[in-house]
């Protein structure tokens, strides 16, 4: 016991103070860190019991039903699940080669000077509210798109169930258009950073093969960071999933399955935001909340991949979770 | 020192496109050795590196005679991989690098304007200090630089794997999990996948950073074994920490030393009769 004294001396009356505000720090922190989780499970549980009597009258025809009539009280949410995956898929279609230019271009090919700002502005995209994309696509995006998108594209593909009736401007590709400018700057960060991950050994490795520096990207950078890679478009996909006010004011609105982008369809987001307030009957808004809890799951189970992958590729660091 | 090329080749001009196609072996065909004055293949003149401040290189002037090993030794973080690594270039992507003075490969240099640096890169090849397989089978690892730079028809592809992977000393590990990724063998394995991924592309110049540092006494005979035959065909810079390596496979012998090449002659002058006394207290172990 000769140590006491020293250990009194390192230790001394006024520190128990700070012991004991840094036990209650923490208790309230672990508070905090398991109330998300908590608060994720309570959103299940109110989906699903608002869900519960859409649940019990359709039961699974709920999801291909193509009727959505609250006067004959019939509900199906075929539409706007097809019209989500089409806008989002629409929306990677265009956002992952133009995210992935990106984020090749800063981290392999740029000059150093130019590196910083453009990932700074690409980030500050995502900044935006969805609401400002909504007005300008509206303003400037359907006009550009009438008048210099559409009809070449009829010229050429004018053939294919595609590009079948009239463009009056809503439409799944206006819809998709937007999304994708709104998902590029998310799949650009996230691939950045998972390209910024990958070991320059693996570079010198195939630049020292004789391979060029686009060859050593491709062969070597790429590969490298795929899993990385796919988790960023993945996430990029749960984003346009979930997006709702900008995809709202753009895609028309309307229940219907058709597989022409120059038509109108409808998203699961879009249908909620757009009806809750009318939703009068218990039905009705059940029906929403079914549609809601599809649209929860979807997104999660997406997201929950993306991460994964993610992951996977940087072992652990959170690559990319700057940009999240 | 030997400044000219004596086999003709102007100084200045790259000699790289004469050596495309099957014209490269016969370029380094074993004939070109002379005993006495060997042409050096590799020749840097009062070359200086920087890394930003770090002034890493000093005047390094240094004439590598093909179709012979030459180890470069000295103790750590004298500027052995430093000098390595700019023979093939690969400093090219180092921020803040600087040089002065040159580096000249048959006569011409490696930094002169019209240099295509990917075809100097295929002529020279690189064994990393750290094993850097690729997230690929070790097959695609080896057919890599074959498959990149369409070497032969594919269907020589596997033969070129194998033999690659012979001559690495990896094949009887290997043979039976060449699908199996890279980067899932062990490290001593992985730097002789590297090896073999060099070899596969059939370089002229092969250089080895601390090829053996993770092998066992087995592996590396077997490598040694096998610089002593490729030396007929190729011409080998060798970084090594181990004297007995040095002495037992090299030619030719180069002492750093604080960023300065203190000696270099060949290996058994070096190794039995030092000029610089640094060099003697270095390989007798009395420092480093
Ligand atoms: N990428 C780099 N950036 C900055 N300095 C570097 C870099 N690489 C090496 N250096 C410095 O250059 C000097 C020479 O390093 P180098 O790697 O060439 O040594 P080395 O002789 O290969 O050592 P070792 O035997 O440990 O491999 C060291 O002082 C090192 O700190
Ligand atoms: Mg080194």
């Amino acid at each position: 016991m000769t140590s006491l004294p020293v250990e009194r001396l390192a230790r001394p009356q006024s520190l128990h103070a700070t012991d004991r505000s840094d036990r209650i720090y923490r208790r309230v922190l672990t508070g905090f860190a398991l109330g998300l989780p908590l608060l994720i499970l309570i959103i299940l549980g109110v989906l699903f019991t608002g869900a519960l009597p859409a649940l019990k009258r359709f039961g699974p025809t709920f999801l291909w039903t193509s009727t959505w009539d609250p006067v004959a009280e019939i509900y199906g949410a075929a539409p706007m699940i097809f019209g989500t995956l089409a806008s989002s898929v629409l929306a990677l279609l265009i956002a992952v080669p133009l995210a992935l230019s990106v984020a090749i271009f800063l981290t392999e090919f740029s000059p150093g000077w130019l590196r910083q700002p453009v990932a700074f502005l690409v980030e500050l995209l995502a900044a935006i509210p969805s609401v400002v994309y909504g007005t300008w696509g509206i303003f400037v995006l359907i006009p550009f798109l009438r008048a210099h998108v559409v009809p070449p594209l009829k010229a050429v593909l004018g053939w294919t169930p595609f590009l079948q009736g009239v463009f009056y401007g809503n439409s799944l590709l206006a819809g998709g258009v937007i999304l994708a400018i709104m998902i590029v700057p998310y799949i650009a960060a996230v691939s950045r950073e998972v390209l910024l991950a990958v070991p320059a050994s693996q570079r010198e490795a195939a630049l020292a093969m004789g391979a060029t520096r686009w060859e050593a990207v491709r062969s070597a950078v790429l590969p490298y960071g795929r899993a990385g890679l796919i988790g960023a478009v993945i996430l990029g996909l749960g984003r346009a999933l979930g997006e709702t006010m900008a995809v709202t004011m753009l895609i028309g609105n309307r229940h219907d399955i058709g597989v022409s982008l120059l038509q109108p369809a409808y998203t699961m987001a879009a249908a909620i935001a757009n009806e809750f307030s009318e939703a009068t009957t218990n039905l009705y808004q059940s029906a929403l909340f079914e549609v809601g809890l599809i649209l929860f799951v979807l997104t999660v189970a997406v997201n929950a991949i993306a991460r994964v992958l993610i992951w996977r590729v940087a072992r652990g660091q959170a690559v990319g979770s700057r940009a999240l | 020192m030997t400044t000219t090329a004596s086999d003709g080749r102007t100084v200045g001009q790259p000699a790289l496109s004469a050596a495309k196609g099957s014209d490269r072996t016969a370029s380094v065909s074993p004939t070109v050795r002379q005993s006495d004055s060997p042409t050096p293949v590799v020749e840097s003149r009062a070359y200086n590196f920087w890394y930003g401040a770090n002034h890493a290189l000093h005047d390094v002037t240094i004439a590598i005679p093909p179709h012979a090993i030459t180890a470069l030794i000295g103790p750590s973080g004298c500027g052995k991989t430093t000098f390595l690594r700019s023979i093939n270039r690969m400093h090219d992507l180092t921020p803040g690098a600087r040089r002065t003075g040159d580096i000249l490969l048959d006569g011409g240099s490696i930094f002169a304007p019209g240099m295509d640096v990917v075809a100097l890169r295929r002529r020279i090849g690189m064994v990393f200090q750290r094993p850097n397989p690729f997230p690929k089978s070790v097959y695609d690892n080896v057919a890599y630089g074959p498959r990149l730079n369409a070497m032969a028809a594919p269907r020589e592809f596997p033969d070129r794997v194998e033999r690659a992977l012979r001559q690495a000393a990896l094949w009887d590990e290997v043979s039976s999990r060449l699908r199996e990724p890279g980067t899932a063998l062990s490290g001593g394995q992985q730097q002789r996948l590297c090896i073999a991924r060099a070899l596969a592309n059939e370089p002229e110049v092969l250089l080895l950073d601390e090829p053996c540092s993770a092998l066992d006494p087995i592996a590396t005979q077997r490598i040694e074994e096998l610089l002593v035959e490729l030396k007929k065909t190729y011409t080998i810079v060798i970084v090594t920490h181990n004297m007995q390596q040095a002495a037992r496979v090299s030619d030719y012998t180069g002492f750093f030393y604080v960023g300065q090449l203190v000696e270099f002659g060949e290996t058994e002058q070096v190794f039995t009769r030092p000029i610089d006394e640094r060099t003697e207290a270095y390989i007798t172990g009395r420092f480093g």
